[in-house]
């Protein structure tokens, strides 16, 4: 019935073409304007900087790393709406636990990483035990964590010691420490989906869970697994948002928008809300684009809130156009 | 069928109970929660049960009422709306800036603001019917754009401020009505919209096809449901409540950047305390709106218990989590 | 081209005397069947016939009501598929259970992938994949490393088997495992399951295709309505006595009486040269008060044909005539709005809006025919506000209220509420597609007396079925669809043997039976 126009080979090849994931085209689209712009309105100033170039690194840097929680957790299938609280949680907590004694440092990162697994656990249980949308279970334990923050501190509190912030300011010859970070993340993520055995499981649960009971897997447990590796990550990211800030105040999460932030680079970056594909590469591209707009709008003197207004406008038509590639009935 | 009138009274007796007891559990949760909550506030504010607190209650609430009303028409058709909140903020800072002292213009202020609701809700149901964005995603990017939108046309702070008579429907009060003396113009307009958006939804063709389009989008297309026209239009009635609580709430508050930061949250979390059904085909406006009102008065208990405002935030989140817990437990015990 | 096959041997795998329901039917009645290791056995039958049920019991899905399954001769009874599949019995579904973004090696051992301390061994799972694939012999035509959703059907369909290879299945059950495949792929499927049969394995499939059947299988058991009527080696029978045995039966279903040439007026339906990607040459007239029966084996493209009229899948070419006026529809609201109906085949997930009350459920298709803002009767519409009751009397929904949300009901009552939904939308042409499937035999009889009456009233009505007794008995004149056309017309009251001739393929010349293919000159 069908006619094959194409020997094999050829269609292995434009299927592979078809195949790299479009966030790459849009992060060459945009780098290629963004150097337009700025040698248009700049005279190459901007991009040639380094300090401005090191700039968008650091700003991609808090966001990429929850944003490689987030993909776990959207490869799932699943949804972690309560990381900026998570952010903020780290930053509070750390600052006031290390009050700017460097002895104490330790001691705070096993506290405060402990917490984190803490939230990761009841999100995952909540949504997997109590059977509830994962948008509302993490919105709901976001709330929470607001609420408790909000309630015990108005301000600024503790600090965190130098040595500390080393973290966010020094660097390893011309490589900023945080930047390590970022990518320490990443590989370490790139490996766990790629490299193991969980990994390979989270793609099959989050692909399609009935296949994944079929073929024996704790479907349970893998979700829960990859909530407690997004709140890691977001304890992480806090860690460095702290170390930047010297301190830590209760709205320094949502300040960064997060949450919303670190969803949309992620599907950006080819990772489905339905869940079963995509990778924290794709994500981290996508956390660049942003990193790249944020930095050549802000040289170039060009409205903050135009930015927001791009970003808003750049998921919907990121989306809008995997959709057409996948048709699937919206909701 | 065997009639017998010989039938005893503990018989009869125990028959009614047991359909006194079946009425009772129709009864949706949210009205016993509801006056279990007005109980227990009124006892520790005794001015609550008065005239004036209740009607001052209910200046209060009606921004959130209006908006979980509409993002009901959203979520029965199986979407969200999370764009309801950055409208909100939209509103008042537009507003402002078209006022800017001429109290002449208020009124084309509301008129320019309630276009904007609609246009917004037009591309929101646009890029979820045409362009197939989960809703999720496309009410975000939304968020997003009208976030960056209005802090672009205000230059990042809010200029100009609310005239009074914008301010009349958020904050004033009819005076001089028989018996209960004042009613808030919030009030007033919420029990308005709420009787047109009860019709809409559960007496017009609309909220029947809403229902189906989140019930089984399948089976609505194929009886013949254009299943994009009405998911548009819930999204435009879900943005134009956003608008009309934003004027309420600039109305209450005055200019303010944030007033509706994450009151979609807080419209979707009424919404599920009044029974709504978060992946579509079941809703009812009354129960929506006493869900609101629910969690305006479980906010206004934690005021009275000396838990300060922040801590709303964490007892909401408990609240949300249990409604819809609870909600998935009870349709699990029917399969 | 077969090997000799050991003939006296224990039984690989046997059933005894199972018995099965489903609300409302008797799916197997004492069925007994030996399947032998290195042999390749066909279960066939129409569709009902109950041969997924035997096979899901087999793999694990369902449990025997009664009757016992033995495997290796021991007793065995399974919780569940994954309990069989450990035992070496793999069924293939007719829809794969396969991850498209995954490869195929990942697909093959997901939940088995060799780690050691939890990390990967690629090298190793490429490896394994490789050497079953090489195993079954399509290692030149799919790699490990390729992305299941890349691949075709069949190809993904050799995927499904290397898996089942890999779990060292002794048994392997697969459904309708040609549906989907042009005749090169089916002569590849062929030579891979003769080595599967080499390798000892039992191969048991179902399949509509009597040609493909004698092919490839060595032993046929025949199904119908749930009992085995028997089972025959492939040598020792023809196709037609497969066929006769597949369908002769007692009439004993009550049908209302046909209709008279005299009651059917003028064309109200007419489809020229209608194609798409499913069909072609779809040549039909349907005229007023009228039932068209339209048979066909599965994937013949019957569904595919009330889609494409109903604006579902609409034509690429050709033309639809309403009344002699040609339309186009393109979408469902269209059909809607020129007043045709369609009760599709799977009612839960097309035809219903299960958590709304039956009153709304009935009356979906005809408020969507009103303005939207139209106020609403609870009961019906402002003509006929008594609507509901009216039309759940006539049909003959047995429910206390209509209030009740239409996944409480049982499948005849649903059935009945998608039927009274196109009555009050006052459709003048019905599609019915699998009509009383899955329901009881009351509600069975009492939806056909609808059928019938609604023709009376001059409606006009194609009815899709798979069941023949239902065709033969319900249908004034029978199309029978082949590979996306129309392969046949047949006159009322054929016998099924004739149109299952035309469904397999074989033409209907002047009483000559020929095999499609041999007029093609293919074999």
């Amino acid at each position: 019935m069908t006619t094959e126009v194409m020997s094999n080979d050829e269609k292995k090849w434009v299927k592979a073409f078809q195949r790299i994931p479009q966030v790459y085209y849009f992060l060459v689209i945009i780098t290629v304007l963004g150097v337009v712009l700025d040698q248009i309105f700049a005279r190459g100033n901007i991009l040639s900087n380094p300090s401005i170039l090191t700039n968008i690194l650091i700003r991609s840097v808090a966001l990429g790393i929850v944003a490689v929680g987030q993909t776990f957790v959207m490869i799932g299938a699943s949804i972690d709406l309560s990381v900026a609280y998570t952010i903020s949680l780290t930053a509070v907590l750390s600052s006031l636990l290390m009050q700017g004694d460097p002895s104490r440092v330790p001691m705070t990162i096993a506290i405060v990483v402990g917490v984190g697994v803490l939230v990761g656990l009841i999100n995952g249980l909540i949504i997997t035990k109590l059977d509830v949308n994962a948008f509302i279970a993490t919105l709901g334990t976001g709330l929470i964590i607001k609420g408790f923050l909000n309630g015990s501190f108005t301000n600024w509190s503790g600090s965190v010691p130098e040595s500390f912030q080393a973290i966010g300011y020094e660097k390893i010859g011309p490589i900023p420490i945080s930047i390590l970070l970022l990518l320490a993340v990443v590989i370490i993520g790139w490996f766990i989906l790629s490299w193991t055995k969980y990994g390979a499981h989270l793609y099959g649960v989050g692909g399609s869970k009935e296949i994944g009971r079929l073929s024996g897997l704790r479907t349970s447990r893998v979700i829960i697994i990859s909530h407690i590796i997004c709140s890691l990550t977001s304890v992480l990211s806090g860690f460095f948002v702290v170390s930047r800030l010297g301190s830590g105040a209760p709205w320094v999460g949502p300040d960064g928008i997060y949450d919303l932030e670190s969803i949309a680079t992620t599907v950006i970056g080819g990772t489905a809300l339905s869940g079963g594909r995509g990778g924290v590469f794709g994500t981290l591209a996508g956390v660049f684009i942003f990193g790249v707009i944020d930095t050549v709008f802000n040289q170039l003197g060009i409205d903050t809130f135009l930015k927001t207004v791009l970003r808003g406008a750049i998921i919907i038509l990121a989306v809008a156009s995997y959709s057409f590639r996948s048709e699937r009935e919206a909701a | 069928m065997a009639t017998s009138t010989d039938v005893p009274n503990s018989q009869r007796l125990t028959s009614i109970l047991e359909d006194i007891w079946t009425w009772v559990k129709k009864v949706p949760p949210v009205y016993p929660v509801f006056i279990v909550v007005l109980f227990i506030v009124s006892q520790l504010n005794p001015n609550f049960a008065t005239i004036n607190g209740v009607t001052s209650f209910l200046r209060r609430s009606s921004p959130l009422a209006i908006l979980a009303m509409g993002q009901l028409y959203v979520l029965a058709s199986g979407g969200f709306d999370l764009s309801q909140g950055s409208l909100i903020n939209l509103t008042t800072i537009g507003s402002a800036l078209i006022i800017y002292g001429n109290p002449e213009d208020a009124f084309i202020s509301i008129t320019v603001m309630l276009g904007i609701g609609i246009m917004v809700g037009l591309v929101n149901g646009f890029v979820v019917s045409y362009l197939k964005v989960p809703s999720l995603i496309a009410t975000l990017g939304m968020l997003l754009l009208l976030k960056g939108g209005g802090l672009y046309w205000t230059g990042g702070a809010p200029k100009g401020y609310l005239s009074d008579n914008f301010r009349f429907f958020g904050r004033n009060y009819i005076e001089n009505i028989p018996v209960i003396g004042r009613f808030p113009v919030a009030g007033l307009i919420f029990i308005l919209l709420g009787v047109i958006l009860s019709v809409l939804f559960h007496k017009t063709n609309l909220g029947k096809q809403i229902l189906a389009v989140g019930d089984n989008p399948k089976a609505a297309r194929l009886s013949g449901v254009k299943v994009k026209k009405v998911r548009i239009i819930a999204f435009i009635i879900s943005a134009v409540m956003a608008v009309i609580g934003g004027i309420l709430l600039g109305g209450f508050g005055g200019v303010s950047i944030e007033a509706g930061e994450g009151m979609e949250m807080l419209s979707v979390s009424a919404a599920v305390i009044g029974g709504a059904v978060l992946l579509g085909g079941k809703g009812s406006v009354p129960n929506v709106a006493f869900g609101a009102l629910t969690l305006e008065g479980i906010i206004s208990l934690l005021n009275l218990l000396g838990l300060p405002k922040p801590y709303r935030d964490a007892v909401q989140g408990v609240i949300i989590i249990g409604a819809v817990a609870y909600t998935a437990i009870r349709s699990r015990k029917r399969d | 081209m077969s090997e000799e096959v050991n003939k006296q041997q224990t039984p690989l795998m046997e059933v005894q005397h199972i018995y099965k329901a489903f609300p409302g039917v008797q799916a197997l009645e004492d069925v007994s069947i030996k399947f032998f290791p290195g042999e390749v056995h066909a279960v066939v039958g129409e569709n009902g016939a109950g041969k997924t049920t035997l096979m899901k019991i087999m793999a694990g899905v369902y449990k025997p009501a009664q009757g016992t399954v033995f495997f290796n001769g021991e007793k065995v009874s399974f919780n569940h598929p994954v309990e069989a599949q450990a035992r070496g019995i793999s069924i293939i579904h007719q829809e794969f259970n396969l991850l498209p973004e995954r490869t195929v090696a990942q697909n093959i051992y997901l939940g088995r992938e060799p780690a050691t301390f939890g990390v990967l061994n690629l090298r190793q799972l490429n490896q394994k994949a490789k050497s079953v694939l090489e195993d079954i012999g399509v290692d030149a035509m799919i790699s490990p490393t390729d992305m299941t959703s890349s691949l075709s059907v069949a190809e993904q369909q050799l995927v499904e088997i290397a898996k089942a290879i890999s779990l060292d299945a002794r048994v392997l059950i697969m459904d309708e495992p040609t549906a989907s495949l042009t005749r090169t792929e089916v002569e590849l499927l062929r030579d891979l399951i003769f080595r599967l049969k080499e390798k000892g394995i039992a191969v048991i499939f179902i399949s509509h295709r009597l040609s493909e059947v004698f092919e490839f299988a060595e032993k046929i058991s025949v199904l119908k309505d749930g009992m085995h009527m028997g089972t025959s080696n492939v040598d020792e029978v023809t196709t037609e006595d497969i066929v006769y045995q597949m369908v002769g039966r007692v009439l004993d279903d009550y049908f209302p009486p046909l209709g008279d040439p005299e009651d059917f007026g003028e064309v109200v339906l007419r489809i020229k040269d209608g194609s798409n990607d499913y069909l072609h040459d779809i040549n039909l007239e349907l005229r007023k008060g009228e039932i068209l029966g339209v048979a066909g084996l599965q994937g013949s493209g019957r569904t595919e044909l009330a889609q494409a009229l109903f604006g579902v899948d609409p034509f690429h070419s050709g033309t639809i005539e309403l009344h002699g006026k040609p339309v186009s529809i393109k979408k469902p609201s269209w059909a809607v709005s020129k007043h045709l109906g369609y009760v599709t085949e799977d009612r839960k997930t097309e035809g219903l809006a299960l958590m709304q009350p039956i009153r709304d459920n009935m009356l979906l298709a005809v408020r969507s025919l009103k303005n939207i803002f139209n106020l609403i009767q609870p009961n019906g519409i402002k003509e006929a506000p008594n609507l509901v009751p009216n039309l759940g009397e006539e049909v003959d929904v047995r429910v206390d209220t209509y209030d009740k949300e239409a996944q409480d009901l049982s499948g005849g009552n649903q059935q009945k509420v998608v039927l009274s939904k196109w009555l009050a939308s006052q459709a003048e042409i019905f599609i019915f597609d699998e009509p009383t499937r899955g329901i009881d035999v009351e509600a069975k009889a009492r939806i056909h007396e609808i059928i019938r009456d609604l023709t009376k009233q001059g409606v006009a009505v194609l009815m899709i079925s798979s069941e023949l007794p239902e065709v033969i008995g319900m249908s004034d004149r029978i199309l029978v669809m082949h590979e996306g056309t129309i392969g046949g017309e047949l006159p009322a009251e054929p016998n099924e043997a004739e149109i299952m001739l035309v469904a397999t393929g074989h033409q209907n010349n002047n009483g000559k039976l020929e095999s499609v293919a041999s007029s093609r000159g293919e074999k």
